[in-house]
Formats: C-alpha cells, sequence, structure tokens
C-alpha cells in the first residue's frame, strides 16, 4: 500500500475547476517534486493533502488516514503529514522553542519536559539549537524556515509537504534550507514539494510530477523528465527547444 | 433661601460618580463578556452563527444608545415586567458595549495573518487551540489600544441613562441644579469629573497604541 494516495482528485472554486482528476501514489521514502507553471493547480493540491483545501470530488489518503472534511478526521490526517509554507508562518510571540513544542504539548499532550527534549533535537537536526530562546523575528529567513521544518518534525510526521519553502528567500539563505531538505530525504523522509529550485528537483528527488492547467502532464524519474520531455508544454517549461 | 458651597455641590456630584463608575465598570465587563461571545460566534465556521452576530452587531450599531435604554426601560413594562433604572440601564449598556467589543476584537482577530491559522492547523491544532494558543495571544495585543479606548465611550454612555432616571453623575447635575439654580457651575464640575475619568483612559489609549506599535515586536 502507498503512503499517500490521491484518487481522482477535483476542486473547483465556483466554475472554476483547478484540479482535474488528480491520480497519484506516493510510496514509502520518496522525495517527490511538483513543478509547473503558477496557476497550474500544484500549491493546491499540496494543500489539499492535508486539508488546507476541500476537494470537490475524489479521495486522499495518507497512512490511511482520510482526508475528511471534520475536526477528528483532520487531525488524525495532519498527525501524519506535515506542511513547510513559504512564509515560515512561525508564531511570532513565541520563542523558537517555543514554537517547536507548542503542538507537541496542545495536539499531543506530551508532558513539557519531553516536548522540551524533542525541540531540542530537532533543532540540533536543523543546525539552531542555540537559538532554541531567540524569537523568530530576530532570525533570517533561512533561520526562521529551518525552525519551521524543525517545528513540523517534531510531530514525527511520516511525510513532509513543502510548498515553494525557498521562494521568499533571499538567493544566499536558500542553499541552507535545501541542505536540510536534503538531509531529510536522505535520512528516508517522505517528501512532496512544490519547487522551483530544478537543479535540487533533478539532484535529490525520486520522481518529478509536471502539472499543467490543473493535470499531471508528465510524470517520471527526474533524469527522464529533463533529459527527455514528453510534451511540448514541459518542453516550453522547461526551455528547451 | 438655603446657601450652597462649591464643596455642598461637589460632593454630592462625588457620590453620584460613584454610580458612574459602577455602571461603567459593569458595562465594560459585561460586555466584553458577552462580546467575546459575540467574537466566537462572529468568526465561527457555521453560516447561522455568523449571520446571527453579525444581525446583532448591525441592530445594536444601527440604533442610538438612548433608544435601546428607552426599550429596555418601558418595553419590557408593557409586558407587565417592572424593570428598575438600574437593571434596564445595565442591561441596555451591557448588550451595547458588548456588539463595539464583538465588532473591535474581530478586526484584531483577522487582522492575524492567515498563515498563522493555516501553520497552527497543519500541526494539528482544533479551532479552539489555535484561537487559544496562536491567534488571542497575538491579537490581544493589537485589541488593547482600540478596548482601551472604548471604555471611554462607555463611561460617556452612561450619561444617557439619566434619561431614564438612573442616578449617577448626570443625573445629579440636573437634581442639583434644579436646588442650588446654579447651572453653569453645576454642569462645570460635571463635565469636569466626566473628564477627569476619560482623559486618564484616552491618554493611556494613545500611549499603548505608540508603545506597541514602535516595538513592532510581537513579543
Amino acid at each position: 500500500m502507498s503512503l499517500i494516495e490521491i484518487t481522482e482528485v477535483r476542486k473547483s472554486y465556483g466554475e472554476n475547476e483547478v484540479l482535474k482528476g488528480i491520480n497519484l501514489d506516493v510510496e514509502p521514502g520518496e522525495v517527490i517534486a511538483i513543478i509547473g507553471k503558477s496557476g497550474s493547480g500544484k500549491s493546491t493540491l499540496l494543500r489539499c493533502i492535508n486539508g488546507l483545501e476541500t476537494i470537490s470530488k475524489g479521495s486522499i489518503s495518507v497512512a490511511g488516514a482520510q482526508l475528511l472534511d471534520d475536526e477528528v478526521h483532520l487531525k488524525a490526517l495532519r498527525l501524519k503529514v506535515g506542511m513547510i509554507f513559504q512564509q515560515f508562518n512561525l508564531f511570532p510571540h513565541l520563542t523558537v522553542g517555543g514554537n517547536v513544542m507548542l503542538s507537541q504539548m496542545v495536539v499531543k499532550k506530551t508532558a513539557k519536559p519531553e516536548a522540551e527534549k524533542m525541540a531540542h533535537r530537532m533543532l540540533e537536526r536543523v543546525g539552531l539549537e542555540q537559538k532554541f530562546d531567540a524569537y523568530p523575528d530576530e532570525l533570517s529567513g533561512g533561520q526562521q524556515q529551518r525552525v519551521a521544518i524543525a517545528r513540523a518534525l517534531a510531530m514525527q510526521p511520516m511525510a513532509l509537504l513543502c510548498d515553494e519553502i525557498t521562494s521568499a528567500l533571499d538567493p544566499e539563505l536558500v542553499a541552507e534550507v535545501l541542505a536540510a531538505v536534503r538531509e531529510l530525504a536522505a535520512e528516508g523522509m517522505t517528501l512532496l514539494m512544490v519547487t522551483h529550485e530544478m537543479k535540487f528537483a533533478r539532484d535529490v528527488c525520486s520522481r518529478v510530477v509536471f502539472m499543467h492547467q490543473g493535470r499531471v502532464h508528465e510524470i517520471g524519474r527526474p533524469e527522464e523528465v529533463f533529459a527527455n520531455p514528453q510534451t511540448p508544454e514541459l518542453r516550453q517549461f522547461l526551455g528547451v527547444h | 433661601m438655603i446657601e450652597f458651597t462649591i464643596w455642598d455641590i461637589l460632593r454630592n456630584l462625588l457620590l453620584a460618580t460613584r454610580w458612574t463608575i459602577v455602571l461603567s465598570l459593569v458595562s465594560f465587563v459585561g460586555g466584553g463578556v458577552v462580546g467575546l461571545g459575540l467574537l466566537f460566534l462572529r468568526i465561527s465556521k457555521r453560516k447561522w452563527s455568523r449571520s446571527l452576530a453579525k444581525y446583532y452587531i448591525e441592530l445594536f450599531q444601527g440604533t442610538p444608545l438612548l433608544m435601546q435604554l428607552f426599550i429596555a426601560f418601558f418595553g419590557l413594562g408593557l409586558f407587565g415586567i417592572d424593570v428598575p433604572a438600574w437593571l434596564a440601564a445595565g442591561l441596555a449598556l451591557i448588550l451595547w458595549s458588548a456588539a463595539f467589543l464583538g465588532e473591535i476584537w474581530r478586526g484584531c482577530v483577522e487582522a492575524i495573518a492567515k498563515g498563522q491559522w493555516e501553520a497552527s492547523a497543519s500541526l494539528g491544532m482544533g479551532r479552539l487551540q489555535q484561537m487559544r494558543y496562536v491567534i488571542l495571544p497575538q491579537a490581544m495585543k493589537i485589541a488593547v489600544p482600540p478596548t482601551v479606548g472604548f471604555s471611554v465611550q462607555v463611561i460617556k454612555g452612561t450619561a444617557l441613562t439619566s434619561i431614564i432616571g438612573f442616578v449617577e453623575l448626570s443625573k445629579a447635575g440636573t437634581v442639583v441644579t434644579n436646588a442650588t439654580f446654579q447651572p453653569f457651575t453645576v454642569y462645570g464640575l460635571v463635565a469636569l469629573i466626566y473628564f477627569a475619568l476619560c482623559w486618564p483612559l484616552s491618554k493611556s489609549s494613545q500611549i499603548l497604541e505608540r508603545k506597541l506599535n514602535v516595538a513592532h515586536r510581537n513579543h
């Protein structure tokens, strides 16, 4: 059984159908890059997987947890799949440590000492142990994003969704975030990332999904997809003629 | 004819000021509690509760406080319920304050970036947990200046209750004027007392606003 099963997913905003029947199965340990023009539905698809958007038709399940629109099912689903955002979305009123501890204590009811231990461990993993007591606005964008990664990891998800996590960063800060993601991939974390970092997709991902007008237009191993694009849309997107 | 000294006048006015303060506190605290309920209805996921809160707020913001006082005082009387002035005054002011506080606070909650809701949701928090641990701590900081500012409106609003016969500062001013025939002195003192109550609040609202803005830090 696949870890993430996306079956015939459709999503409309009013008349406008943005996802037109998506099928995608993700195996444990896979690293998948979703690429495509803006408006192709790639971010929407990612947001559907952990229930930030509702779907109109079809089904999504992560390790047996179905996406259904009620709080109990959503919580079960979100415990299995974490998400990292373009804008970091750290909680500005809490310290770095507080950010990583909060959901463990509130959602999983972990006792404070354990949550704290876990927070230290996860921050160490992204190289920010020493920032435990700093506030988010004292950190650079790259550091904030790494804290966001630690915060998601602290919930011990089976998969992580990354929604253009380097797009809001200055160029010199992109590398440190990608390095953290690369390490996760090497450790066997299942990752689904919407990204514009083509080189990263080529180097790290096991499969690349090209989305176009709400459909999975092409899918395959990065060396095939990048070296030998089958459709004119993908060729145009990649800038090869 | 009896002569009244300034002190006689002032003493009577100050005694009545106690009731202005009590009524203000009751209205503000009661209005805060009801307003918090309205806030949760207003930002609920359920449409009917959002509409309910919206109509309530529109009704109370769209009619004069004076009419609300009349209706609370005389309206219930039509059904044979005898409402004492203090009860009608307290009730009307609580409901009126709630409408404004609820709306002020809704604005503060909506000022929090959508990403905060999304991040906390993606970590598995339920709606109440999101509010309690993520949204309200941030919204409360924004809410302090306008809330303190609104308390000034509440204090001044209590003056209207004199019309239904509740003896607070304004009503006492009328009574004392009728006895002393010195309207200018008496109402001048009444105004000064209101000013002494309201000014520190307005001032602290301004200071808080500046402090929270300049720091521009969220902790």
